[in-house]
């Protein structure tokens, strides 16, 4: 009886020994690879570089005009994400009834959320530039991922309602506030951190995306900034498989530069949306 | 004429687990009527009935009348908004919106489109004097309202519900999460304010039903088995299954 | 109430729902798209052609075997990473390490999967790839086996972050009894945890699966690019291509309506509808219901 149970313990020290070091192994390489990034990209990091345009078959100068594109796109895409998504959140949360439809519509999100970047691509060069003749554009690219990022915009939104508590509403109501009055009034506030933070990481996404603007925005060199919304424009993640793949002779400093760029561009939203999540959570009267 | 008169009223939920059969009821102006019984009688359902807070809920089937100074409050042409200020509610657990306390106050005022703002002030202060709990919070308005105590809190739901100036004033177990001295204060001004209102009352305990009530109805399984004044129905009550409940027989 | 509530009201009320049905009509939008430019290609070429094993379109030749089975083996490798490490690291988190540790790390973890997949991409290109090339004495780096571990490591913070959320629904009540009864912590999560949230773990697996196989810049960049058919597990040590990268790489040079043109798509209906199974599969699972119930108060 006693070897038994001192094997069963030996047995669990080695298991979880195990797990421990697993779980390490799937953290350091993360760690690795933004402190990799960091070390490598940092000496590339000037004014010129961040600020410059590029020249020289892009193998000298700056980044410009692929920070601005980046940046528009993610705006572009909040644009038209956000309303739809907090809309889309709203009526599941507060109004959908339980029925077939209802079903169908969460289906439907789930599979948005699953499908490929690059199928994304396609459907934007289909609709967006080829159809509706918006040409690759900033446009063309902003619809594209403003579709690809609004499950996650619909499903962080409605988890941050559904977490107002239900008395609320009901309190709400019994003093005469219409259904939109208590959403406006009570529940939109009390949810606003949550649906931020889904925002952010619903954009977060968007911003770091190369495949569904391969075919619908991205420039392969535009030395210019885009000056419409129909314009074709340089963007980071593009700019970063260029610079790897396609151009020989290119200075590897600049290559991990663009990625450090690119990284901090993506991991700041990250942090500024775990961040708000989880002051939020701490200050939360409920 | 009685404030509110109920005629063969009867509801069921889709998952049938309460429901209400043919009910009648008279419920007189400026006194306190308690309806109670054991649970899943259909009391709290009732009281939302009053108020069309149901409306909320999955109700299937529907039929009679509930006339409210004469007017059927379950015509489709009801203006349930309206209808909502005018019959105000208390629920049994405390709920404060995560709100200031003068916010709490003021939010009802506010979705009615009221914007003078004498009248909000004044709603404020006569509120909370009416409802008891004006000395206690009369510094500290702006203050996160869920910093109050459980018995301030629902006094304070009690206040948020007054200052719409209802006529009709329903309390669903109001006090059944607070302590003895906190639910002394909270009977102590049903009684003050019963000249102004009509209040219906689910009591959270027998003794609370015979300390307060006016008017007693005895819901049991969705039937109305006895109606009678507060002191006949607890010293005297006709039916035996009242008779049973009141003595603490069963429920 | 409808006849009271404002025309403002009514405006908003209709804005709401229309968007709540947005989901629908943008899946749809798109299922119609690729029906409507990829569905020409079988007409045009005939499908003996599409079930061939040779890629190599400015010949005319559209075998899809070898993009097909390039997404399969590379997802295969992917899964046999991304399974152990994250439901391994998910257990780790929820029932084995400290509150603190657990706080600090799952946030870390699902960094990851905010990372760009062209950085990854890129540091395969430049890191992994020639650290393998020397280490397995192969005549190049940029292998199925290189797509599989980054594919993984994409695939984990969705692994992990799930089959966490699962661990952390099962009710505490079931760990205490099976440690009442005398089982030790470790037979506990084996016998009584990990099979109480199964579901959610399949869940997470699936959803694992349906990022691996969806996942484009990383692989186009890391696995060569060889449209040849892998025909077994050593084909892991060679290059090939994925359907994804085929289009990502080839979209950009077809003139739109050309043969080649409607077989790029004719794949993104294939990839559409491996991701719509994937993801109905996964979607069958309701085990998130119940912890939102338990966070709503009243």
């Amino acid at each position: 009886m006693k070897s038994s149970s001192h094997l069963r313990y030996k047995q669990q020290q080695f298991g979880f020994s195990l797990l421990t070091i697993m779980t390490f192994l799937t953290i350091i390489p993360i760690a690795g690879v933004v402190i990799y990034i960091l070390v490598l990209g940092t000496p590339a990091i000037s004014w010129e570089f961040i600020f410059g345009f590029p020249r020289g078959g892009m193998r000298e100068g700056g980044i410009w005009p692929a920070i601005v594109g980046t940046f528009y796109l993610t705006l572009g895409t909040a644009a038209f994400a956000v309303p739809i998504g907090i809309g889309a959140a709203i009526y599941l949360s507060e109004y959908a009834p339980d029925n077939k439809a209802t079903r169908l519509i969460r289906i439907a999100i789930i599979n948005l959320a699953g499908i490929p970047s690059v199928v994304y691509g396609l459907f934007g060069l289909g609709l967006f530039v080829l159809f509706l003749q918006f040409g690759t554009s900033i446009l063309a690219g902003s619809l594209t991922l403003s579709i690809m990022t609004l499950p996650v915009i619909i499903s962080t939104t409605e988890e941050a309602l559904k977490s107002v508590p239900q008395a609320f509403r009901t309190v709400s109501i019994s003093v005469g506030a219409t259904k939109w009055q208590t959403i406006r009034k009570i529940i939109l506030p009390q949810a606003l951190p949550g649906i931020l933070t889904g925002v952010i990481l619903g954009l977060e996404r968007a911003a770091g995306e190369t495949a569904p603007i391969l075919f619908t925005v991205a420039a392969f060199f535009l030395p210019r900034l885009p000056s419409s919304p129909l314009d074709a424009t340089m963007a980071l993640p593009y700019h970063l498989f260029v610079i790897s793949t396609q151009v020989p002779g290119m200075p590897i400093k600049i290559q991990y530069g663009t990625a450090l760029v690119l990284l901090v561009f993506v991991l700041s939203m990250n942090i500024i949306a775990t961040t708000i999540r989880s002051r939020a959570r701490a200050r939360r009267q409920w | 004429m009685n404030k509110i008169s109920i005629q063969n009223f009867s509801l069921q939920y889709s998952d049938g687990t309460e429901s209400l059969r043919n009910i009648s009821l008279e419920i007189p102006a400026n006194q306190i009527t308690v309806l109670f019984g054991p649970a899943g009688g259909g009391k709290s359902s009732l009281l939302r009935v009053l108020n069309r807070l149901n409306d909320l809920a999955d109700v299937t089937h529907q039929e009679g009348k509930v006339l409210l100074d004469g007017e059927d409050i379950l015509s489709l042409k009801t203006d349930v908004i309206a209808l909502r200020r005018k019959v105000g509610m208390v629920f049994a657990r405390p709920v404060v919106l995560p709100f200031s306390i003068r916010e709490n106050l003021t939010y009802g005022l506010e979705v009615a489109g009221e914007k003078d703002s004498d009248r909000i002030n004044g709603s404020v202060e006569n509120s909370l004097q009416q409802a008891a709990l004006w000395d206690e919070v009369k510094d500290r308005l702006d203050d996160p309202a869920i910093a109050l105590s459980g018995g301030q809190q629902q006094r304070l739901c009690l206040a948020r519900v007054l200052a719409l100036e209802p006529e009709v004033i329903l309390l669903d177990e109001p006090t059944s999460g607070l302590d003895p001295i906190s639910t002394g204060k909270v009977e102590e001004s049903l009684q003050g304010l019963k000249q102004d209102y009509t209040i219906i009352l689910v009591p959270h305990s027998v003794q609370q039903a015979a300390r307060t009530a006016d008017l007693a109805a005895f819901l049991l399984q969705g039937e109305l088995v006895e109606v009678a004044s507060g002191d006949t129905m607890f010293t005297n009550p006709r039916d035996q299954r009242t008779q049973d409940y009141v003595q603490g027989r069963f429920g | 109430m409808d006849k009271n509530i404002t025309r403002h009201e009514s405006l908003i009320t209709f804005f709401i729902k229309s968007t709540g049905y947005s989901a629908i009509v943008f899946v749809g939008m798109i299922f119609i798209f690729l029906l409507l430019e990829g569905l020409p290609a079988i007409q045009k070429v005939n499908l003996a052609t599409l079930f061939s094993s040779r890629w190599y379109p400015i010949e005319d030749y559209f075998g899809l075997l070898p993009l097909i089975g390039g997404s399969l083996i590379i997802t295969l490798g992917a899964i046999l990473i991304a399974v152990p490490f994250g439901i391994g690291s998910a257990v780790y988190l929820s029932e084995i390490a400290p509150r603190w540790v657990r706080d600090l790390m799952k946030p870390f973890i699902e960094i990851l999967g905010g990372l760009p997949s062209v950085v990854l991409g890129f540091l395969g290109m430049l890191i992994l790839s020639p650290f393998l090339r020397k280490l397995l004495e192969l005549p190049t780096g940029l292998t199925a086996l290189t797509g599989s571990i980054l594919l993984g490591g994409i695939a984990i913070p969705t692994v992990v972050s799930v089959a966490e959320d699962a661990l952390d629904a099962v009710p505490k009540s079931f760990r205490d009894a099976s440690l009442a009864i005398g089982a030790t912590e470790w037979q506990t999560i084996w016998r009584v945890t990990l099979p109480a949230a199964r579901s959610g773990v399949l869940t997470a697996i699936m959803l694992g699966v349906g990022r691996a196989i969806g996942e484009t810049m990383t692989v186009m960049m890391v696995t060569g690019n060889a449209p040849i058919l892998p025909k077994g597990i050593n084909d892991l040590f060679s290059p090939v291509r994925t359907m994804t990268a085929t289009i990502a790489a080839e979209m950009g040079e077809v003139a739109s309506g050309s043969v080649h043109y409607h077989v790029l798509f004719l794949i993104g209906i294939v990839l559409f509808l491996i991701s719509l199974i994937v993801n109905i599969t996964a979607s069958a699972v309701v085990f998130r219901q119940k912890k939102r119930q338990e966070r709503i108060l009243s």
